[in-house]
């Protein structure tokens, strides 16, 4: 739409990239959430299975949000701003919160 | 004097171990643990050191900081694969290996995210990045694993 934002754009998309690197990200927590939910209503549906299963797709819903707050800020600007920790803490602790749910279930 | 003494003996020795001292690594790396967990909180005091560097390094470093969540995500996607496809193990190994990839991934995030801040603030005040053992400590924890499920598939065959 804007010429001159094409002429400003980073030779090296590095914002594309970063783009791109949230969303492979969100796919493996999409994997690693669909195997969680695999697990938690393996065999017989028990009550701790159906908590474990709604606990790990909220985990996964905040995972997608944090991503996608990420990527709109990324794709707004030329020159972004960096990644907050308070995005990058939120990120990990959806991740071990995950991990926790199922070390929960494994047992 | 006498400390003087202690002091030139030992004076070679890091030359050969790592390039800082070695008794008080534990201690000074836990404070710094701490201190950068404070911050994961905290995200104005990281602004207010040092100077903004260019933004395609921060860039560049949030890519690597989601590489290394990636590999979390996988380390704990193959813990709950372990679990679900290997039903015919015993419990106790195939608890041992899901928990184990789980807790892989636990630290694999979390250092992600300790990592990513040194390196913030490492880039803020124009320091050499901070080096690490962890990647050699993950793969040989990965050759490990990878072992032990070899192990485990063959004898789970067999019995």
């Amino acid at each position: 739409m804007n010429a001159d934002a094409g002429q400003e754009r980073d030779p090296g998309l590095q914002p594309e990239r970063t783009r791109l690197a949230w969303r492979r990200t969100t796919l493996a927590s999409t994997v690693a959430a669909v195997l969680a939910a695999k697990t938690a209503l393996h065999g017989s549906v028990s009550a701790v299975g159906i908590i474990a299963c709604a606990l790990c797709c909220a985990l996964w819903l905040g995972f997608l949000l944090v991503a996608h707050r990420r990527i709109s800020a990324l794709a707004s600007s030329d020159s972004p701003l960096a990644l907050t920790p308070r995005h990058a803490t939120a990120a990990v602790l959806c991740t071990v919160a995950l991990a926790a749910c199922g070390a929960t279930l494994v047992f | 004097m006498l400390e003087d003494e202690a002091v030139q003996a030992e004076a070679p020795v890091p030359k050969m171990a790592a390039p800082s001292p070695r008794t008080p690594v534990k201690v000074v790396s836990v404070i710094e643990f701490a201190r950068n967990v404070r911050l994961w909180f905290a995200p104005a005091q990281v602004r207010e050191e040092g100077g903004t560097p260019d933004y395609r390094f921060s860039l560049a470093n949030e890519r690597t900081f989601l590489a290394w969540l990636r590999t979390a995500l996988a380390l704990i996607g193959g813990g709950f694969a372990v679990d679900q496809f290997l039903p015919d193990l015993r419990w106790a190994w195939r608890a041992g290996l899901a928990l184990a990839l789980l807790g892989a991934g636990v630290l694999c995030s979390l250092r992600a995210v300790n990592h990513w801040m040194r390196c913030e603030r490492a880039m803020r005040r124009g320091e050499d990045l901070p080096v690490s053992r962890f990647p050699a400590l993950l793969s040989i924890v990965v050759a490990v694993v990878a072992l032990a499920m070899v192990v485990v598939v063959l004898v789970g065959w067999e019995g």
